[in-house]
């Protein structure tokens, strides 16, 4: 509760020295009625296992799949989800808000 | 995000040390800077907002686009006085982000039974605070009306960069407190960082109305300052 992200990397930390391979994906901009504030964390493992929220379920789907991505191409990006974007009314942000989210392997 | 960016991180975080990790977005290359380097750094405006206000935020520079994550020492609140108002206002702090650590050397009223999973510490203020450390991202609230209690609290709040320092009690509990912590050479600079009566002024009755009235100061003075 005192600190999610704090808690999230610590247990982050755990899982790489289980030898896992990690991505790490954060919220860097939100508008409108985003449910998850800018910095929340999560972080996702090859096999799609994660910790953590980034928008209290609506896109995490979408950013795992992304994750493992990225954990397979070495190369952070940038994911935009909102309900201008069609992607995210897909994944549905319900919320009507939008965010943007950092993913990045922890190489 | 670097193993070894990661590590210094995470030991910046249990030693309590602030920091933040800029991470340029097209490229991904990253830094970590401790709080007591940001000045020095090319975005020390904006990393010093970032750090007194605890927001994190995406920034443009030159067409190039810059996260800065502010990683603060999680908040702690300091509690002096087991009494009932420091039961009603624990749930409160909790969920707002606090770890919160209780102190009273009365047994009688700091026990497990009354304060369950909290940090409690049957002893004195002035043995214990030196222990925990008080720190900027710190608020102690003296709740005893004691002053044999609450004032070696208050010296040693005033004496550190917590942020809040509330104690409870009238306006004659409170000016009464000032002589006599003057007497010991607070100027009234230092005794201004006492916030007492505690909390804002919204009429409350009872204890649960007390502790929104000062958890809403502490977050007044936490977000906004002053």
């Amino acid at each position: 509760m005192a600190n999610p992200a704090a808690t999230v990397l610590e247990q982050a930390n755990g899982w790489l020295c289980e030898g896992r391979k990690l991505a790490l994906a954060t919220v860097i901009e939100t508008w409108g009625s985003a449910p998850q504030p800018v910095g929340s964390q999560l972080v996702i493992d090859e096999e799609g296992s994660f910790i953590g929220s980034v928008s209290g379920g609506c896109v995490e789907g979408a950013v795992v799949t992304e994750a493992i991505d990225a954990i397979a191409s070495g190369k952070p990006k940038v994911l935009a989800f909102g309900v201008a974007d069609e992607t995210a009314w897909e994944v549905g942000l319900a919320c009507g808000g939008k965010i943007r989210i950092y993913v990045e392997p922890l190489v | 995000m670097k193993r070894t960016l990661l590590d210094r991180l995470l030991a910046a975080r249990a030693e309590r040390r602030a920091v933040a990790v800029v991470t340029q977005l097209a490229t991904g290359e990253q830094r970590l800077v401790p709080r007591e380097n940001a000045a020095d750094d090319p975005m020390a405006a904006i990393l010093d907002q970032g750090f007194r206000f605890d927001q994190s935020g995406v920034h443009r520079i030159e067409d190039q686009e810059y996260f800065v994550q502010i990683y603060n020492p999680a908040l702690r609140l300091v509690i002096v006085g087991a009494v009932h108002i420091a039961q009603a206002v624990i749930p409160i702090a909790r969920g707002t982000g606090y770890a919160v650590t209780v102190i009273d050397p009365r047994g009688a009223f700091a026990t497990g039974a009354r304060f369950p999973d909290i940090e409690l510490y049957p002893e004195w203020p002035d043995e214990i605070l030196p222990r925990i450390g008080l720190d900027a991202r710190t608020a102690m609230i003296a709740l005893t009306h004691d002053p044999k209690i609450d004032d070696p609290a208050l010296t040693a709040a005033l004496r550190s960069d917590v942020f809040y320092i509330g104690a409870l009690g009238s306006k004659k509990t409170q000016a009464s407190r000032r002589e006599r912590l003057a007497a010991l050479g607070f100027a009234p600079a230092d005794l201004a960082r006492i916030h007492g009566p505690i909390g804002i002024e919204i009429g409350a009755k009872g204890a649960p109305e007390i502790a929104i009235s000062i958890m809403a100061e502490t977050t007044r003075v936490l977000r906004l300052g002053g």
